[in-house]
């Protein structure tokens, strides 16, 4: 009888490796979870026998306590490579946990018939069980990492999106803002605004926060900082599309826009740009 | 040692900033322009900063004083090619440069102090 931690387990991962394998891929066959719309069982079929060869190697060396050492990264980069994989084909999280989970039975009725000694069976089940709990959450770990990776980049791509700067004339500039402004997204605004600035000339930059549902002390401080910027770029800064309901939050809140021009919507102040830009008056950005 | 050159243009004083700012080169132009406003009685200093692109607190509280001491000596300043990365620097340390006058280039600063100055005389 091995004495050992663990030796049960390994000893029956090599004795009925292939017993295992094709129990274990039965089981996922016929499991609830499979989705054989997203994934074609060949590729099952080799995934279960790599992470099963993988497995055996880790197992020998008998640490059980932790995967942080190095005996465990190459299963650790396999299954994060599955993660990875299924969270981009759309598996839900539960199902790809579950192609660790799943090798659980396969394993406990092999240990069944090998061990007969009631307390070492329940040792090395333990054993057995910590392994792959560990390691499935492993794999819904690297699942949601994949999945956040994901909306970080969507995150990103709205940032630059919503932020377009438009030409509407002969040095005019607006910039229809649309969406809460947060810190990240006004230095996205104003890189792009200055920028646009740099590159058109423009003398007047039309600021538009129609699209803008609340204005509070942070917004109002981002807009007066992008206001700040444009006027250091030789660019006046008018806003408009200040609701009745922001008019008022506005004076509330104490926050003072007496240096920046203000109009009630694009129209207004597309029309005294106009005016300014045909009047050909100082083309610089001071207010004082 | 080296020093930003002041070039005279009619009645106007012309500081081109092309090498890295650093403090005791700003506190030099300060002195220099400052001499030199009175000496040839400047109406206008045109402080062009499009090669600099690195400014700190230090660098940007220069140019803003600079700017004031040329108001009091009766000399209209302009300063113009600021980067969009300097001038992002410089809002967020809160420097928004109050009363110092800004274009996007040397031509649109120039016009600007032929106007400010006509002003003046009228």
């Amino acid at each position: 009888m091995p004495s050992a931690a663990g030796q049960s387990v390994r000893n029956v991962l090599v004795k009925y490796e292939k017993d295992i394998l094709a129990e274990w891929i039965r089981l996922q066959l016929a499991a609830t979870t499979l989705r054989a719309d997203l994934m074609k069982e060949s590729e099952l079929r080799e995934q279960s026998r790599d992470m099963l060869s993988l497995l055996r190697p880790a197992l020998e060396t008998g640490k059980f306590d932790s995967m942080e050492s190095s005996d465990w990264v190459q299963i650790k980069e396999f299954l994060a490579g599955i993660s990875r994989t299924r969270a981009q084909q759309g598996f839900s999280p539960t199902e790809t946990a579950t192609f660790v989970l799943s090798l659980k039975q396969p394993i406990f009725e092999r240990l069944r018939h090998e061990v007969g000694d009631a307390q070492v069976l329940a040792n090395e089940m333990w054993i057995a069980s910590v392994v792959l709990d560990r390691l499935a959450l492993f794999t819904t770990e690297m699942f949601l990492k994949t999945r956040e990776s994901v909306i970080q980049r969507q995150q990103r791509e709205l940032l630059e999106l919503s932020t377009p700067v438009v030409e509407l004339w002969e040095n005019i500039l607006a910039l229809p803002l649309i969406g809460t402004l947060d810190s990240e997204r006004t230095q996205v605004v104003m890189e792009s605004l200055l920028e646009k600035i740099v590159e058109t000339g423009a003398t007047i930059a039309i600021i538009d926060i129609t699209g803008v549902p609340t204005v509070d002390t942070l917004v109002a401080q981002h807009l007066l900082k992008t206001v700040a910027a444009a006027r250091l770029m030789g660019a006046d800064c008018i806003i408009s599309g200040i609701r009745p309901q922001i008019a008022q939050t506005i004076v509330h809140l104490g926050v003072n826009l007496s240096d920046v021009t203000t109009k009630a919507t694009l129209a207004d102040a597309f029309m005294i740009a106009i005016r300014r830009v045909q009047a050909k008056l100082p083309v610089s950005g001071t207010a004082s | 040692m080296e020093k930003i050159p002041i070039l005279r243009m009619g009645k106007f004083l012309l500081v081109t900033i092309q090498v890295d700012m650093h403090d005791r080169l700003a506190l030099q132009l300060q002195e220099d322009l400052t001499d030199r406003i009175v000496a040839v009685r400047a109406r206008g200093v045109l402080m062009d900063i499009s090669s600099l692109e690195v400014v700190d607190s230090f660098i940007g509280r220069m140019i803003s004083n600079i700017a004031a001491m040329a108001r009091v000596l009766d000399a209209q300043t302009v300063v113009v090619g600021m980067q969009p990365a300097v001038a992002i620097t410089l809002v967020e340390l809160g420097l928004s440069l109050d009363g110092v006058r800004t274009a996007l280039n040397v031509e649109r600063g120039m016009a600007l102090l032929n106007e400010l100055v006509a002003s003046e005389l009228r």
